[in-house]
């Protein structure tokens, strides 16, 4: 008797929260999909009456706007499609360079931060503290108009060591120049490349097979060694010649340009996400376990080898997963651009839709755009992360 | 001679302990002194610092009209008041306290001299500094009157009225003359979006870490399409979308002025990454706890209320500020929708004929306000995580 009463209301209650489970989500749904129906209504109406049927039609009318700097040639005339393109390709442009520079930037920052050296110390503190206190736009802003532009003209250039030129138009630098002969050269080294991997997973076989660790290397260092030597007699050339920016009545030529705008924010974007990544390298080095330092000392290792070998490998798995945010952080802040003139996608999209008034086929490539871009990073750095995971038998 | 001893001690080991060690002490101090050189060179001497005492109110509160600047000061007044009084609550006696005050009141006199602020504003400086100390006297007071747990409840009520009563003070109506928002500009406007949007996208993002959590597919796949969707794009892309996608999908009759469409804006934003950071709140929450919840007999509500919620929340608020910092320093992409808060304003002050090109000494100036409000909040928030860590 008891136990069925038991069983009816323990029946009952499971019954009840089944019932609110789907009616709860019942009504949620109901509830954005008012919203979304609303909003789609209200939007469409708004759409007639600005005389904006939806479509990516446009894409394919004549852009008729100048793009300042574009890595493909690229016209007035050209397309919609191409003026995008070319915003991408300058966004990912600066994203690439931006992500190498800030994590070699803030590595350096977060281990000075734990240098033994009091001065060192206090200096990357102050360096991390300004910079992450202040916002980017402004910081962008201040190297761009209080630094890049108010750098003195051509004629009067700053000049450092290696052929570094500094003025208003930008920075030049001394950059490889690709000669004739770099496909061959690209030719023979892949050849030699793969060659050698074969020869080395051969070596590999027979290592285990003989046990005799003699030639493991030799086989595919000499592979890799023959195409350079067949690359280099074939063409009588380098593959690609250094060439240095000189002045020349008024000019610079060679090297490679940076225009003020890349510059700028390459250098706030770098330096601003340095700060942070700087913070969480710091963190990550503190949390390794003393007494692996101190076992690495007591095994005679010496504090470089020490870093190298035992702490940085431990701090790495502390420091991925937040690096994966401020990589994120980076992408995003990149259109920040807007704001200082540099053409990336966000600022092509944006002229585009001051011109067409498409602001949701604008929108939505926007946001096709920047997730990409934000999962393909996620993607590679989880990979990486578990790369490096321990591995737990 | 022992102190020279000591000194020269310490130098030894803390600068010139080995020979890369001396090698990078000697070349900071070149950068130090080259650095400093440059630039006291240039402030003392080429610098125009009257493009910031000529527009010292215009930076702080913008076009906001000088008949009614008094209630931005007595709302400034009212929240000192509030956060010396809970600063005097949460804080033992300490000796520091009082000097920072003291030192913060120095400070900001001597700059009321340098940049020759009038006598009225004076007199208001003044006045805060004495509701500074007679807030942290109460707060420090207040214990023995009242019994900590009733405090805690509280001081949460006390700033969230102050909130409401600081946004009557600016915005007018109910019997003062009402002030249209596009007269907020310069820290008011940048001060307000980042405190309005935080304490808006508090319930969104609660609700949606809840969601995220839940295990009703259909909500946990939309509160996890929202969140990861806003944190794919980058700020200036949200706030394009409230700016131009929210008239549109609107009806065409309702009109949102700017302020109120990037409040929206910050708010979607904020939200999606406090969901993030209230998720991580509970999960730090133990399983124990909702299980000897559910032995008491509460029904799953009530163990959310009074069991989970108050436990991932404590613990978060120092991500929270954390947030808050962030969003204070985001509210600067505000000038590239055509807001004119402190980025803003320094933009028009830059276009005023008498100023042109004078951007290094407006940016390190608001720079500066950015700097100090950052760090005082990040050092505050620090002292409440030491707190709430006993």
């Amino acid at each position: 008797m008891v136990t069925e009463y038991m069983d009816l209301k323990s029946h009952n209650r499971r019954l009840s929260p089944r019932l609110w489970r789907l009616g709860g989500q019942a009504i949620v749904l109901l509830l954005v999909g008012y919203i979304a129906l609303y909003c789609g209504l209200n939007l469409t109406i708004n759409l007639q009456r600005l005389n904006l049927p939806f479509g990516f039609d446009f894409l394919k009318t004549q852009a008729g706007f100048g793009i300042g700097e574009a890595p493909i040639p690229y016209r007035p005339t050209d397309l919609y499609a191409r003026a995008l393109w070319v915003g991408l390709l300058n966004s990912l442009r600066v994203m690439g360079v931006g992500l190498v520079l800030t994590t070699i930037i803030g590595i350096a920052v977060g281990i000075a931060r734990l240098s033994t050296n009091w001065l060192v110390r206090h200096l990357a503190l102050m360096y991390v503290e300004i910079l992450r206190n202040t916002p980017l736009l402004l910081q962008l802003l201040f190297w761009y108009f209080a630094v890049f532009l108010a750098l003195p003209k051509v004629e009067k250039q700053i000049q450092w060591p290696g052929s570094i030129f500094l003025n208003n138009q930008g920075i030049q630098i001394p950059w490889l120049q690709a000669t004739p002969a770099i496909r061959v050269w690209g030719g023979c080294l892949v050849l030699g490349c793969g060659l050698a991997i074969l020869l080395w997973k051969r070596q590999t076989l027979y290592l285990l097979e003989q046990g005799n660790p003699s030639h493991l290397k030799t086989w595919p260092l000499g592979a890799i060694t023959c195409s350079i030597l067949i690359a280099s007699l074939w063409t009588q050339q380098l593959p690609a010649m250094l060439s240095t920016p000189k002045l020349i009545a008024g000019q610079v030529t060679g090297g490679l340009s940076l225009s003020s705008e890349f510059a700028t924010l390459l250098v706030g974007l770098t330096l601003y996400t340095a700060a942070f990544i700087a913070e969480i390298v710091r963190a990550g080095i503190t949390s390794v376990n003393r007494g692996q330092r101190e076992a690495a000392q007591a095994l005679g290792l010496k504090p470089r080898t020490t870093m190298r070998l035992v702490i940085f490998p431990q701090a790495l798995r502390v420091i991925v997963p937040p690096l994966t945010s401020q990589y994120l952080n980076l992408a995003k802040n990149s259109s920040l651009a807007i704001a200082i003139g540099y053409p990336d996608i966000y600022a092509v999209a944006s002229t585009t839709f001051n011109q067409t008034g498409r602001a949701v086929e604008v929108l939505l490539l926007l946001m096709a755009t920047y997730l990409t871009i934000s999962l393909l990073i996620s993607l590679l750095m989880n990979l990486y992360n578990r790369s490096i995971q321990l591995v737990e038998r | 001679m022992n102190k020279v001893r000591s000194a020269w001690l310490w130098m030894q080991r803390n600068l010139f302990s080995t020979w890369y060690n001396t090698l990078l002490t000697l070349l900071c101090i070149w950068f130090l002194v080259q650095g400093g050189w440059g630039l006291l060179h240039w402030a003392l001497s080429l610098a125009q610092w009257s493009v910031i005492s000529v527009n010292l109110r215009l930076l702080l509160v913008g076009r906001f009209p000088i008949a009614e600047l008094w209630r931005v000061w007595i709302g400034l007044g009212l929240i000192v008041a509030v956060a010396s009084l809970s600063w005097g609550v949460v804080q033992r006696f300490n000796r520091q306290v009082l000097l920072t005050i003291a030192l913060a009141l120095f400070v900001s006199g001597l700059l009321a001299i340098g940049l020759k602020v009038d006598s009225t504003s004076l007199l208001w400086i003044l006045a805060m500094g004495g509701t500074t100390v007679i807030g942290y006297w109460g707060g420090r007071r207040l214990p023995s009157l009242l019994s900590p747990p009733q405090l805690n409840r509280y001081l949460p009520s006390l700033w969230f009225v102050t909130f409401i009563v600081v946004i009557w003070l600016l915005s007018g109506g109910l019997g003062i003359a009402p002030v249209p928002s596009r007269l907020w500009n310069g820290l008011l406007l940048t001060l307000l979006m980042a405190a309005l949007s935080i304490v808006l996208s508090f319930p969104l993002g609660v609700l949606l870490a809840l969601g995220r959590r839940s295990d009703l597919p259909i909500i946990r796949t939309l509160s996890v399409l929202y969140i990861e969707v806003i944190r794919g794009l980058p700020l200036i892309g949200v706030l394009f979308m409230a700016q131009v996608m929210l008239p549109l999908v609107l009806p065409a009759q309702l009109e949102l002025d700017s302020v109120v469409r990037a409040i929206a804006g910050l708010t979607f934003f904020s939200a999606a990454y406090l969901a993030e950071n209230v998720r991580g709140g509970l999960q730090s929450v133990p399983k124990g706890q909702t299980e000897a919840a559910q032995v008491l007999g509460l029904n799953s509500g009530l163990i959310l209320g009074l069991v989970v919620l108050p436990q991932a929340l404590r613990a978060v608020i120092p991500a929270i500020v954390g947030q808050f910092i962030g969003l204070f320093k985001d509210t600067s992409l505000l000038s590239i929708v055509g807001l004119v808060e402190l980025t803003g304003i320094a933009r028009s002050i830059l276009s005023q004929p008498d100023f042109l090109g004078r951007y290094t000494e407006v940016y390190l100036a608001i720079g500066l306000i950015y700097f100090m409000f950052c760090y005082l909040i990040s050092l505050a928030s620090q002292r409440l995580e030491q707190q709430l860590g006993h």
